[in-house]
């Protein structure tokens, strides 16, 4: 008998049978109350098929190149590892950089898998749910990635055993936190804008770039490898992003208004969140890319410009918060390293004054303001920690009630004065910090009254270790935050006089020397 | 605008005064005085005398500050939000017209921060 052989398929025959025809359409339950999420937003889909792939990645291929990755990285990681790679970075200042980003990086790869898986399962057309359950998987890859790079620094350096328990308790990890908690209680739609197109595709250079070359300008092979190892998932991730925009400004003329105000919404968070990004590269690294400036010129004006230039053809206007992110790069960082820096207890990560030369390179990067507003700040502040009086700021901030950022920052034109907002809803009061989170409030306040600020929680006694009786006559609400954050002892205060500079500065000497 | 979503979307205000045990929030914020980065918040009952709220609580946030020891309080301009008001010190909070979450903003006339650059 001849054997019959079966002709092997074809790229596109495989692709189409391993994922598009995987889907199918619901006979036992009609098809909107199995996907009820897909129409609430407002958004008009009529083919689903139109969606395209623009990668045509099948399951078994994505697992394929995702083990290879992982072979190499970890091999890389163990090898930094076992040459006591942490002694080989530039300076233990560094080790902060780590610190900020473990606490508040990872948590938010796990928020945006969980996002994905549960967008994969509301949406409809098989492209995007196989798209999306891959870009799932990714983050949680990152989120996993990144833990493992970092741990190995756990064993010598203080604040970075807690971070998971800290995430959803620290004041200033609170941004990424609302950021995506925001998204992921939104719909589908408004859940790819957010995180597929605002943050993967407007924003994420602004955070990869600066984070990927400053890891592997400081020495830091380990964050460097994890970095390249995630960069060509997020070319994924923004395509995907752009793919859903183009998608539902094709299928119906009245998707543009909605998706118009979700790209000025979450451009505006998504700049918000990265101010912290921006205090890393300009403050943080002791040897320093580029400033935060610059970078904001080229990812974000630049290429941000151009994308929106790309899209005008669907009428998509650029975002409405652009002029306002472009006058504010020459500020952000500088108020928020003024923020941190005054907080030295309460933090997990250590803060300093700038050296002198790394002053004047902050003067020769912002000749508008630097000199003017901020030098005479940290010129002032040298001088009282010469005099033993380290600042010390021992009051709670006030947040604004949308992005959950300290009210910092200053009022358009005029850096000499904060900026304040406020509306009344239902009889009370809310604060914000700028025209922009004023506004994404007012058009849904039922979701906002419920945000969460970690300063106010504290006075009503909710932020309290367990034990503590909150009914007692004599509580006093945050007289325990060190217990109730877990924050280590060694970890708090300036960066100066602290354990890591000492052992780095010892262990390297044992490294070294004979 | 209200809330788009796919059943009853009702929930109450995570802030709202009955929250804080008969006190209630404020903020308050030392205007061309932002070294201090933004305003600080406190839980405070209603009856705290004006004059307390600056004894107590802005004199230890502010006093690091190389102008705090040479305001004249006399001349301090006083604002609640945008609205401005002159505080009668010896009354409470509330007889001052302070409700729950408001901001209290004080301008010192002449002193501007370090430099006089707001800081
Ligand atoms: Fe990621
Ligand atoms: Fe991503
Ligand atoms: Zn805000």
């Amino acid at each position: 008998m001849d054997m019959k052989v079966a002709k092997k398929l074809g790229l596109k025959e495989r692709y189409t049978m391993m994922t598009r025809d995987l889907a199918w359409d619901t006979t036992y339950q009609p098809m909107d109350k199995v996907f009820p999420q897909v129409t609430y937003e407002g958004i008009k889909i009529h083919d689903w098929d139109k969606w395209e792939d623009p990668f045509r990645l099948t399951m078994d291929a994505y697992w394929k190149y995702q083990a290879e990755k992982e072979r190499k990285l970890y091999a890389i990681l163990d090898a930094f590892n076992q040459n006591n790679g942490h002694l080989s970075v530039t300076d233990a200042r560094y080790i902060n950089v780590l610190k900020l980003f473990l606490g508040s990086t990872p948590p938010l790869e796990l928020m945006a898998g969980r996002g994905f898986s549960m967008v994969g399962r509301q949406m409809v057309g098989a492209g995007p749910r196989v798209a999306c359950m891959m870009q799932a998987v990714d983050e949680y890859r990152h989120c996993q990635t990144q833990i493992h790079s970092i741990s190995n620094y756990n064993k010598f350096y203080s604040g970075l055993s807690e971070f998971a328990h800290q995430q959803s308790r620290m004041w200033y990890l609170a941004d990424g936190k609302s950021f995506f908690d925001d998204a992921i209680t939104a719909g589908p739609f408004e859940f790819m804008v957010a995180i597929g197109f605002a943050f993967e595709y407007v924003l994420t250079n602004i955070l990869f770039v600066p984070f990927i070359s400053g890891a592997a300008y400081n020495g830091d092979m380990a964050a460097m490898t994890v970095g390249f190892s995630a960069q060509s998932d997020e070319a994924r991730h923004m395509t995907l992003g752009l793919e859903c925009i183009k998608f539902m400004l094709e299928q119906d003329p009245d998707n543009l208004p909605i998706v118009q105000r979700w790209i000025d919404k979450w451009t505006w968070r998504g700049t918000r969140k990265l101010a912290s990004v921006g205090m890393m590269m300009d403050y943080m690294l002791p040897k320093r890319i580029m400033s935060f400036k610059e970078a904001w010129e080229i990812y974000f004006e630049e290429n941000g410009g151009a994308l929106f230039k790309d899209l005008a053809r669907y009428g998509v206007t650029v975002p409405k918060c652009f002029p306002q992110t472009i006058e504010e790069k020459e500020h952000i960082t500088h108020q928020s390293w003024i923020g941190f820096y005054m907080k030295p207890d309460a933090m997990s990560f250590h803060t300093w004054s700038p050296s002198p030369e790394e002053l004047d390179w902050l003067s020769e990067k912002y000749p508008n303001t630097f000199d003017k507003y901020y030098r005479p700040v940290y010129e002032h502040w040298a001088k009282m920690e010469k005099a033993g009086k380290r600042f010390n700021n021992k009051t709670q901030p006030m947040n604004c009630q949308v992005c959950v950022t300290t009210v910092k920052y200053n009022e358009p034109g005029d850096p000499m004065t904060t900026c304040f907002r406020e509306s009344i809803y239902k009889g009370e009061k809310y604060h914000f910090c700028s025209d922009h989170c004023k506004e994404i409030f007012e058009h849904e306040p039922e979701k906002y009254i419920q945000t969460f600020i970690t300063s106010h929680q504290v006075l009503q006694g909710k932020c309290e270790p367990e034990g503590v009786d909150t009914d007692a006559p004599d509580f006093k609400p945050g007289s325990h935050m060190m217990e109730y954050w877990r924050l280590d002892p060694d970890v708090q205060g300036d960066f100066n006089g602290s354990l890591d500079q000492k052992n780095f500065a010892a262990w390297r000497e044992l490294a070294t020397k004979n | 605008m209200s809330i788009t979503a796919l059943g009853p979307y009702e929930f109450k205000s995570r802030d709202a005064v009955e929250n804080y045990k008969g006190k209630q929030l404020m903020y308050v914020n030392w205007e061309k005085h932002r070294m201090f980065s933004r305003p600080f918040v406190i839980a405070v009952e209603p009856s705290l005398k004006f004059s307390e709220l600056i004894e107590k609580f802005v004199t230890p946030a502010y006093e690091f500050h190389p102008d705090f020891a040479q305001i004249d309080w006399s001349k301090v301009v006083w604002q609640n939000s945008n609205t401005p008001f002159t505080p009668q010190l010896d009354k409470s909070l509330a007889e001052n017209g302070v409700g729950h979450k408001d901001l209290i903003r004080f301008t010192t006339p002449g002193l501007d921060g370090l430099n006089g650059i707001g800081y």
